[in-house]
C-alpha cells in the first residue's frame, strides 16, 4: 500500500512537471496536425515497473520452478497411435507396466481415439533390464499395443531422442537466441542510435524472458518449435519497435520545437493504428494456427501469441520509455551533413 | 516486370496443384543394369496380369511406372520384385503428375518433408572411441612393421591407456635410432622419453583424418544399405563432426530399417590353428589350455573353431563382393580387395597354401546398458561365418567356395560387402511419421493457410477498402511466389513448421501495407492532394518496412544457421516469405494503385 502511494506520487510529479513545461511554449495537438495526442508516457513509469516485476517473477519462476522440458531436450520415446475404438488409458498403462516400463505417460491428444504414449529416458537400472531405454522401444510399444489394446491401432508417429542430442539442442537453442539478440543490437545501433539500440534489445529481452516465465509458470512443455517461436517473437517484437523508432526519428527531424517526451507521444499516437492492425492480423493468424495447426503447432502458436501481445506493449512501454529515460534528444538525429553545410556558409558569404 | 515475376512464380507454383501419382521405380544394383529388355519384360508382366500402367518410362538407368491407385501399386510391386529378383531395387514412389509442358521448363512440385509425407528419420552417431581405439591398435602393428622393415630392433611395442603407444628398447642407441625414424613419420607425436623407452601418441592431423574417414565410410556404407531397402528418395547425409542423418520417406517398417541400418559390423580374416585343433574338444571342455596366441570362436551352427588371434586382414580392405553359382552349380562368393589388402593376401597365401582360413564377423550391438554419460555401451559379438581352405596363391581377387547353399552365399556376400565398417554407429534419434499423420498435417496446414489468408483479407478490406483489395491481391501473389520459390529452390523442403512460417508470413506481410495505407491516410488528412499522398505514403513507409523486414530476415538466417530439421524448414519459408512479401506489398500494390488512380485527377481515395 505504502509502496504504491509513493510510486503514484513520483509519477504525478513527473508528469505535472512535463505538462507545465509544455504549456509554456506550445500546444502538443498543433504539432500533430491538430489531432489528439495520446499521452502514452504518462503511464510509462507504472508500465515499466509492472514490466520489471513480471521480468523478476519470470526469472524467479525459471530458476525455482524450471521448465517442463520436452522430449527434444531430455531424450526419450514418444509413440502416437490412433485406435479404432475407444480404449481406457489405464489399460494401456497396465499393459506397459506389465511389460516393465514404469513411468509411462499416457494421454489423449486431439480426440479420444488419438493416444500419446511417452517414456522418459531412464538411467540404467541394473536390476531391471526392461527399464533400459534403447532405440527399439518405439517398435516394442507398437507391438504391445497391437497385442493388448487394439490390433488395428495405427501408429502415427514414433520419436526417439537420445540423451546427448537433447543436451546439444538445448545449448544450440540458447546460443541462437543470444546470437539473434547481439546481431540485432549491432544492427539497430548502426541504423539508429545506441540509446534506441539498448531500448530495443531490453524490450526484446523483456519479451523473451516473460514468455519464458509464462512457459515455466504454466508448465508448458518446451520443445524445438518453442525455440523457433521465441526467435520469431524477437523478430516480431523488433519489427514493432522499429516502426515506432522510425517514426520517432522522423518526428525528431520534422518537429523542431517539441520536447522528446512529446515527440515520442506524438510518434506513438501516429503509429498506434498501425500497431493495432498488424498485431491484430498476426494474432488472428496465430489463433488460426492454434486451432487448425494440429498437435505439432499448438505450443508454437500459444508461445507466439503470448509473445506478440508482449511485443506490442513492450515496444511502447519498454523500448520507447527506456530510450527517453536514457536521454534521447533531437540533436542525435540531425544528420551530420547539415551541420557541415552550415559550417560552410560563412566562408561563402565572405 | 511485376507481371513477369508473378507469371514466373505462378508457372513454377503450378505443378503443386497437380498432385502425385503412385508409382514404382526400378533401378539396378550390384552390377545389374536396367535396360530396354528389362523394360519390355516388365511391360509384358504387367500386361499379363492385367495391370494398367498410366505410363512406363525408361530414363537415367531406371524405370518409372505410374499406376492409378495404391492397391495396384502394391500388387505391381510384388509382381515385379518377384520377377526381377534381388539384383534390382523395386521401390514404391510417388511421381509428380506434372504435365509434360511444365516439366520441360524444369517446374516441379515442392519437396515435402517427412512430417508431411510420412517416413522415418534417423540420426546416427559414429562411435569415435571405438574407431580411435582401433586406430591405435592398427598403429601399433604399423610401428612394428615399420621398425622391422628398417631393421631397427625393439623389445616391445604396446598400447597404453589414453591412446598412447609405449616403445621399449634394450639400450639407448636403439632407442635413438627408432626415435629418429618415428619422428620422420607424420602420424606420430612424441609424448615423453626415458632411458630405454619412449611414448608416442597419434598426431592431431592423423586423428582428424581418421575421424573424417570413419564418418565418410559409414555414410557410404549406410547409403549402400539404404539402397537395399528399396526406398525411393532416401537421404544419407553427414551432419556435424560425427553424425549421419538418414531419412527414408515412405518407409513404415522401422524394425526392418533398423535391423539393416543398425547392424554395425566388421570382418576379419584369421588363420585357423590346425595343430591346436587336434584336441579342440578338450580345450572347449576346459580340460586343456587354449594354445598361446589363439582363441576359440564359434560358428553360426555352434561348432567351435580354434583361431589365431592375429588378424590376417580386416574387412575394410574389401572393396566388393558378389555371389553366384559356378560352373558346377556350387554357390560361391567372390571377393575383391584393395591394393594393400591384395599384397597382404598374396604374402599370406604364399606361406599358407592348403591351410584353412576363417572369416570372423564382428558385430557391435547395443547392449541396452549405458555408461555414466548416458551413452549406450556397445557389446562385441563375434561369430565365424565361414572356414575355407586356401586352394591357390591369390592377391586382390578370390572366391570362397564350400558354401552349403545359394542363400548362404547371398548372405555371406551381403555381410562381406557391408562388413567394412571401421567404426560402429548407433541411432541416437529417431522420428517416424505415419502416412495418415502426414496427410493430416497437410490438410491442417492448408486449412490454416486458407483461414489465415481469409482473416487477413477481411481485415484489410474492412479497414482500407480499395487499398485493402490491393493488399489482399498482393497477399495472394505473395503466397504464389513463396510456393513458386519453394518449388524452384533445390534445397528447400516444405515441412509442418514451414507451413507455420508461411501462415505467419501471411499475417505479417500485411504489415507493410498497413504502414503504407496508414501513411497515405495521414498525408490525406494533412491536406495533401491524392497523388502526392500516395507517393508520400509509399516513400515515408519505406524505411520502416525495410528495417523491420531486414531484422526479421536476420532472425530467419540465424534460425537457419543454428537450427536443425524442422526449425530449418520454418526459417526457409519465413525468409522467402519476407523477401517476396516486400516485393508484392510495395511494388505490387503500388502498381495497382497507379493503374487505378494514376495519370488522372482524383479527389477521393477509397482507403
Amino acid at each position: 500500500m505504502i509502496n504504491n502511494n509513493t510510486v503514484n506520487k513520483v509519477e504525478t510529479e513527473a508528469t505535472t512537471d512535463q505538462k507545465m513545461d509544455r504549456k509554456d511554449r506550445y500546444d502538443v495537438r498543433e504539432l500533430n496536425h491538430g489531432r489528439r495526442v495520446i499521452d502514452f508516457l504518462r503511464f510509462g513509469f507504472i508500465a515499466f515497473i509492472i514490466s520489471m516485476i513480471l521480468v523478476v517473477v519470470s526469472f524467479v519462476a525459471m530458476f525455482t520452478k524450471g521448465f517442463n522440458l520436452g522430449q527434444d531436450f531430455t531424450g526419450g520415446t514418444t509413440v502416437e497411435i490412433t485406435v479404432t475404438k475407444a480404449v481406457n488409458l489405464d489399460d494401456i498403462r497396465d499393459s506397459l507396466r506389465s511389460a516393465g516400463y514404469h513411468e509411462p505417460i499416457v494421454q489423449y491428444y486431439g480426440s479420444s481415439k488419438d493416444i500419446m504414449i511417452r517414456l522418459p529416458l531412464i538411467k540404467q537400472d541394473t536390476t531391471n533390464a526392461a527399464t533400459a531405454v534403447d532405440n527399439t522401444l518405439g517398435v516394442i510399444i507398437a507391438d504391445l499395443m497391437h497385442k493388448h489394446i487394439d490390433p488395428n491401432a495405427a501408429i502415427k508417429r514414433v520419436e526417439f531422442v537420445g540423451p546427448t542430442v537433447g543436451a546439444e539442442l538445448a545449448q544450440d537453442g540458447i546460443l541462437a537466441i543470444c546470437a539473434a539478440l547481439i546481431c540485432i543490437l549491432i544492427y539497430i545501433a548502426f541504423r539508429f542510435e545506441w540509446r534506441f539500440g539498448t531500448g530495443a534489445v531490453v524490450a526484446l529481452a523483456h519479451d523473451v524472458v516473460i514468455t519464458a516465465g509464462y512457459l515455466s509458470i504454466f508448465d508448458r512443455e518446451l520443445d524445438l518449435t518453442i525455440i523457433a517461436a521465441m526467435l520469431s517473437i524477437i523478430g516480431y517484437s523488433l519489427n514493432d519497435t522499429i516502426v515506432v523508432f522510425d517514426r520517432i526519428r522522423e518526428n525528431f527531424r520534422k518537429i523542431r520545437r517539441a520536447s522528446p517526451y512529446d515527440v515520442i507521444n506524438i510518434s506513438l499516437t501516429q503509429t498506434l493504428h498501425r500497431t493495432l492492425m498488424t498485431s491484430g492480423t498476426t494474432l488472428a493468424v496465430v489463433v488460426i494456427l492454434y486451432i487448425f495447426g494440429g498437435s505439432m503447432l499448438k505450443g508454437f502458436s500459444e508461445t507466439l501469441g503470448v509473445g506478440i501481445l508482449l511485443g506490442t506493449v513492450s515496444s511502447i512501454y519498454v523500448a520507447a520509455y527506456m530510450s527517453l529515460k536514457l536521454g534521447i534528444k533531437r540533436e542525435y538525429f540531425i544528420p551530420k551533413k547539415v551541420e557541415a553545410e552550415g559550417a560552410d556558409q560563412p566562408s561563402i558569404l565572405r | 516486370m511485376l507481371v513477369v515475376v508473378i507469371c514466373v512464380g505462378l508457372l513454377y507454383a503450378l505443378p503443386n496443384i497437380y498432385g502425385e501419382d503412385p508409382a514404382i521405380q526400378i533401378s539396378g544394383s550390384r552390377g545389374a543394369e536396367v535396360t530396354v529388355a528389362t523394360q519390355d519384360k516388365v511391360k509384358k508382366l504387367l500386361d499379363d496380369n492385367q495391370i494398367n500402367a498410366k505410363s512406363l518410362v525408361f530414363e537415367n538407368n531406371s524405370i518409372l511406372i505410374r499406376v492409378g491407385d495404391n492397391d495396384t501399386q502394391l500388387k505391381a510391386k510384388e509382381l515385379i520384385a518377384t520377377m526381377l529378383g534381388e539384383n534390382y531395387v523395386v521401390a514404391l514412389n510417388l511421381a509428380p503428375a506434372t504435365p509434360a509442358w511444365l516439366s520441360v521448363l524444369g517446374a516441379e512440385p515442392m519437396k515435402l518433408g517427412l512430417d508431411l509425407r510420412g517416413g522415418v528419420h534417423f540420426l546416427m552417431e559414429v562411435d569415435m572411441t571405438t574407431a580411435l581405439n582401433k586406430l591405435v591398435d592398427q598403429s601399433v602393428e604399423n610401428l612394428k612393421v615399420e621398425l622391422t622393415n628398417s631393421k631397427l630392433p625393439y623389445s616391445s611395442i604396446a598400447k597404453e591407456g589414453n591412446q598412447q603407444i609405449a616403445l621399449q628398447f634394450s639400450n639407448t642407441d636403439e632407442r635413438n635410432m627408432a626415435l629418429t625414424k618415428i619422428k620422420g613419420l607424420q602420424d606420430f607425436k612424441l609424448v615423453s622419453q626415458a632411458n630405454n623407452s619412449f611414448i608416442v601418441t597419434i598426431s592431431e592431423q592423423r586423428l582428424q583424418q581418421a575421424k573424417t574417414d570413419a564418418v565418410q565410410q559409414n555414410t557410404t556404407i549406410l547409403r549402400n544399405r539404404v539402397n537395399q531397402l528399396g526406398v525411393a528418395e532416401p537421404i544419407v547425409q553427414r551432419q556435424g563432426a560425427d553424425r549421419i542423418v538418414v531419412e527414408l520417406p515412405g518407409i513404415q517398417d522401422t524394425a526392418l530399417a533398423k535391423r539393416i541400418l543398425g547392424a554395425t559390423a566388421t570382418l576379419e580374416f584369421r588363420q585357423v590353428n590346425e595343430e591346436g585343433s587336434a584336441n579342440l574338444a578338450a580345450i572347449v571342455n576346459g580340460q586343456s589350455r587354449v594354445p598361446y596366441g589363439s582363441e576359440i570362436q564359434y560358428m553360426t551352427n555352434g561348432r567351435p573353431v580354434l583361431l589365431y588371434k592375429r588378424t590376417v586382414l580386416t574387412g575394410d580392405h574389401i572393396t566388393d563382393s558378389s555371389f553366384r553359382a559356378n560352373e558346377y552349380g556350387q554357390p560361391e562368393v567372390s571377393i575383391t580387395l584393395d591394393n594393400a589388402g591384395g599384397k597382404t593376401m598374396l604374402d599370406f597365401t604364399q606361406k599358407n597354401l592348403k591351410k584353412p582360413m576363417a572369416t570372423l564377423f564382428v558385430e557391435y550391438k547395443d547392449s541396452g546398458k549405458q555408461d555414466e554419460s548416458g551413452k549406450p555401451i556397445l557389446e562385441k559379438h563375434e561369430e565365424v561365418i565361414n572356414v575355407a581352405t586356401i586352394q591357390g596363391i591369390f592377391s586382390d581377387r578370390f572366391q570362397v567356395t564350400g558354401i552349403s547353399n545359394i542363400d548362404e552365399a547371398k548372405n555371406l556376400s551381403l555381410l562381406l560387402r557391408a562388413g567394412a565398417l571401421i567404426a560402429p554407429i548407433q541411432i541416437i534419434e529417431e522420428r517416424t511419421v505415419g502416412p495418415s499423420m502426414g496427410q493430416e498435417n497437410i490438410t491442417q496446414g492448408l486449412e490454416s493457410c486458407v483461414w489465415g489468408l481469409l482473416v487477413s483479407v477481411i481485415f484489410m478490406l474492412l479497414m482500407y477498402r480499395l487499398f485493402g483489395l490491393f493488399a489482399s491481391l498482393a497477399l495472394v501473389a505473395n503466397l504464389i511466389l513463396i510456393v513458386g520459390a519453394m518449388s524452384l529452390l533445390p534445397g528447400a523442403t516444405l515441412s509442418m513448421p514451414g507451413i507455420a512460417g508461411i501462415v505467419l508470413t501471411v499475417g505479417m506481410a500485411v504489415d507493410a501495407n498497413v504502414l503504407i495505407n496508414e501513411r497515405i491516410k495521414e498525408e490525406l488528412s494533412n491536406g495533401r492532394n491524392v497523388q502526392l499522398a500516395i507517393s508520400e505514403g509509399y516513400a515515408g513507409a519505406w524505411s520502416s518496412i525495410f528495417d523491420a523486414n531486414l531484422t526479421t530476415l536476420i532472425t530467419a538466417v540465424i534460425l537457419y544457421a543454428v537450427g536443425t530439421g524442422s526449425i530449418k524448414g520454418f526459417a526457409i519459408t519465413l525468409g522467402i516469405g519476407i523477401v517476396t512479401s516486400m516485393f508484392t506489398s510495395i511494388v505490387g500494390t503500388r502498381a495497382l494503385a497507379n493503374l487505378v488512380y494514376g495519370g488522372r485527377r482524383v479527389n477521393k481515395l477509397s482507403i
